[in-house]
């Protein structure tokens, strides 16, 4: 028996109930145990106050680089969920560009063992294929039985087209979901950001949008004939967006995340080749962008995800051309999202929350969690929406600094983060 | 002239106010005079790529003022064995006043100029800008027009990859000129318009030079043209710059080239050598533009 934890005064947010409103909370053995009104439930181990802030599910990133095993000077399993914690997630995905490369059920067990030290639930996303090489596919009964949550070859797509139909197939027979880098990288040779106006002003080599937009029609094309589920990593472009909602429509099991990168910042902001800018896939125009905000509000995006890529300091302060991709984003995740969607553009918050939880769950089958009805998770997340704070990065709890938001302004505040019962975040 | 030290990484965030004062101060520089200006100054010359014009023209700029300079190659080096731009950057840093920089990617001087407090000079940098031609280029056409303002300025060839493009084109779009840009599109994408105003892109060469001021080819790197997969037979034959196009352009056209040019390629021999060419004017020119932007930032006569 564990002490029960009382959340008391809070305002719960719980999108996949349809619950926006005033309720206490009481979490025992890793579960919720009861929800009901203010003040109807007496007697806990441990209460937390929680007036004045939202009560939500914990969040789910479908999309984090833990760079463990094999690149821990960028950041280990312990130091990539504490910052997941303070960022209010308590469900991290972990990609299997490790190196090794997890694409074996020995790896993703020790990626979940114990002794990572993991603050929050980690499920590993295990490679589609061996060695992510792109030739044969990993045997995805194995690696589901050992806890991975989906298969992905993040970072290099799967371009044959038979392979990827295959790799559709085999997953639809487990449920599981394929998770597609989208780009076509026989386009985006030496390409270091988006290819147009701004890569031609910065001699800069680009990727061309078609790069991604190409990958998704055909992806989507695929997932329909296979009636298999595939879901697009970090979509950035408009007409990615495009094929992907057709997909929908046409009844494909097709479903997207957006970064908040990409729908905080345009390739305009790789000007004065500030290297903490350069991601894959890249930041592209301010049309795009316009189209994923639009996406995000309307429902055509299912998730928010960080696809935090942390690297060392030296692999990220050199000439743009030899920077290393990619852009931490767990501690800011919740903010940009608050501050972006919800004050800039009327984006309801219970849409923000569904997003970073419901949303995300139903990709990745986690039943018990994105919601707190009786009988889940015990995964909570609590923050203050109104509260605005400056994100400092030599205070963050990831290794890596590879952060443009440093000396941002946010709105919307982790305040706590409770995984399965016990609180592992505490900004008070 | 970028950011909190003095440093010429771009003629792009120029002002026309900037570019006419280091034009003027070029004027009175002569290598042939030398001055004392930098006499004690020590001045890096920091090579990733190899370069005579260039290099050499920085060179002799700079002992033209009384510098001292130091040349640095990438491939006889720290720089070989695997040392940063950052801590190459900073170890000069302790024995220079400036660094001038020649380097194969795109925004390497930007990065210089962030970590270290010396004006870092851009030599040329990837396919990005190449200030210092830019500027010669300028001063170049002065000698030969009144103004900058309404000329008309053509460019052919392969202005993607080119530094010098994307400079003279800031600079001379700056000074009031209108340019063509002419080249097929696997070396002149649509979007070279949007670079600055006053830009159209005219696909026939004969209508691009047709009453051009200036014609300013660009050199064709050969190892580019294979990635490209175009045909060299009909490159030359839709780009090549002819007696019979010099024709086309004005009278008193005058024809230029950053060097080094390729004969028989983007111009043919009786061309290289026309009386309307002013490639060897350009040469000399540059070096008196040199000497005007290492005075101007290295605190000497401004």
């Amino acid at each position: 028996m564990s002490e029960s934890l009382l959340i008391r005064g809070g305002h719960l947010m719980d999108p996949a109930q349809g619950i926006d409103e005033a309720r206490d909370l009481l979490l025992k053995d890793g579960r919720v145990v009861e929800v009901a009104a203010p003040g109807k439930i007496k007697g806990a181990d441990t209460t937390v106050n929680a007036t004045g802030l939202i009560v939500s599910p914990g969040f789910i990133d479908l999309h984090v680089h833990l760079r463990e095993p094999g690149h821990t000077h960028k950041e280990t399993i312990a130091t990539g969920t504490a910052a997941a914690a303070a960022g209010g997630f308590t469900s991290v995905c972990a990609m299997p560009n490790t190196a090794p490369v997890n694409d074996s059920p020995a790896i993703t067990r020790w990626m979940r063992d114990p002794d990572r030290e993991a603050v929050v639930n980690v499920f590993p996303v295990a490679a589609a294929t061996v060695g992510s090489a792109g030739e044969r596919l990993t045997d995805f009964r194995a690696l589901q039985e050992a806890g991975a949550v989906g298969v992905s070859d993040d970072g290099k797509p799967v371009l044959d087209d038979g392979l990827m139909a295959h790799a559709l197939a085999a997953a639809s027979k487990l449920d599981m979901v394929v998770i597609q880098h989208a780009e076509d990288t026989r386009l985006t040779q030496g390409g270091v950001m988006n290819e147009g106006a701004t890569s031609f002003r910065l001699g800069l080599r680009g990727q061309p949008p078609e790069s991604e937009w190409s990958l998704v029609e055909r992806d989507v094309r695929l997932a329909y004939d296979e009636k298999a589920r595939m879901h697009v990593a970090h979509i950035s472009t408009a007409k990615a967006l495009d094929y992907l909602k057709m997909g929908k429509k046409a009844g494909a099991r097709v479903t997207c995340e957006v970064c908040p990168h990409h729908f905080m910042f345009t390739e305009e902001d790789c000007s004065d080749y500030d290297t903490r800018y350069k991601m894959n896939p890249p930041l592209r125009t301010a049309a795009d962008r316009e189209a994923l905000l639009k996406g995000l509000e309307d429902g055509a995006v299912d998730a928010i995800a960080t696809d935090h890529a942390p690297h060392a300091q030296y692999e990220k302060f050199v000439e743009f051309d030899k920077a290393a991709f990619g852009v931490t984003g767990l501690e800011i995740a919740l903010g940009a999202s608050i501050t972006h969607l919800h004050r800039a553009r009327k984006v309801p918050l219970m849409r923000i929350v569904h997003l970073l939880t419901a949303g995300p769950a139903a990709i990745v089958n986690l039943e018990s969690r994105g919601t707190l009805k009786k009988g889940s998770c015990a995964d909570v997340t609590l923050f203050d929406p109104k509260k605005k704070w400056t994100y400092d990065v030599r205070k963050s709890r990831s290794k890596a600094r590879n952060a443009p938001y440093d000396g941002m302004e946010f709105y919307g505040r982790v305040i706590a983060t409770i995984v399965g019962g016990k609180i592992v975040f505490d900004a008070r | 002239m970028n950011g909190k030290t003095r440093s010429l990484l771009a003629i792009e965030p120029l002002t026309a106010g900037q570019i006419n004062e280091l034009l003027s101060l070029a004027r009175k520089m002569d290598p042939k005079r030398p001055r004392n200006t930098l006499h004690g100054r020590r001045i890096a010359l920091l090579f990733y790529e190899n370069s005579t014009r260039t290099r050499t023209s920085f060179e002799i700029a700079a002992k033209s003022l009384g510098a001292t300079t130091t040349v640095i190659h990438a491939t006889s080096s720290s720089i070989e064995k695997g040392e940063s731009l950052k801590d190459t950057g900073l170890t000069l840093r302790s024995i220079v006043d400036a660094i001038v920089v020649r380097h194969p990617n795109s925004g390497a001087p930007n990065l210089l100029a962030k970590i270290l407090d010396i004006p870092i000079i851009n030599a040329g940098d990837g396919m990005h800008e190449h200030p210092s031609q830019g500027l010669l280029d300028a001063f170049t056409i002065l000698e030969h027009k009144k103004t900058m303002k309404g000329l008309r300025i053509a460019i052919v060839g392969d202005i993607l990859h080119s530094r010098v493009a994307r400079s003279d084109a800031h600079l001379f779009s700056k000074l009031g000129a209108r340019l063509t840009f002419s080249g097929p599109e696997v070396m002149l994408p649509d979007v070279a318009s949007g670079l600055a105003r006053n830009i159209h892109i005219e696909r026939d060469m004969d209508k691009a030079i047709h009453g051009a001021d200036v014609v300013m080819m660009l050199r064709v790197q050969q190892e580019r043209l294979a990635g490209m997969q175009i045909n060299l037979d009909e490159y030359i034959r839709r780009y090549q710059l002819t007696a019979a196009r010099v024709k086309m352009a004005k009278k008193d056209a005058i024809i230029m080239h950053p060097g080094p040019m390729i004969r028989g390629m983007e111009l043919t021999d009786e061309v290289a050598d026309h009386p309307q060419s002013v490639v060897l004017e350009q040469v000399l020119n540059g070096v008196k533009v040199r000497m005007a932007i290492l005075s101007s930032l290295l605190g000497g006569r401004r």
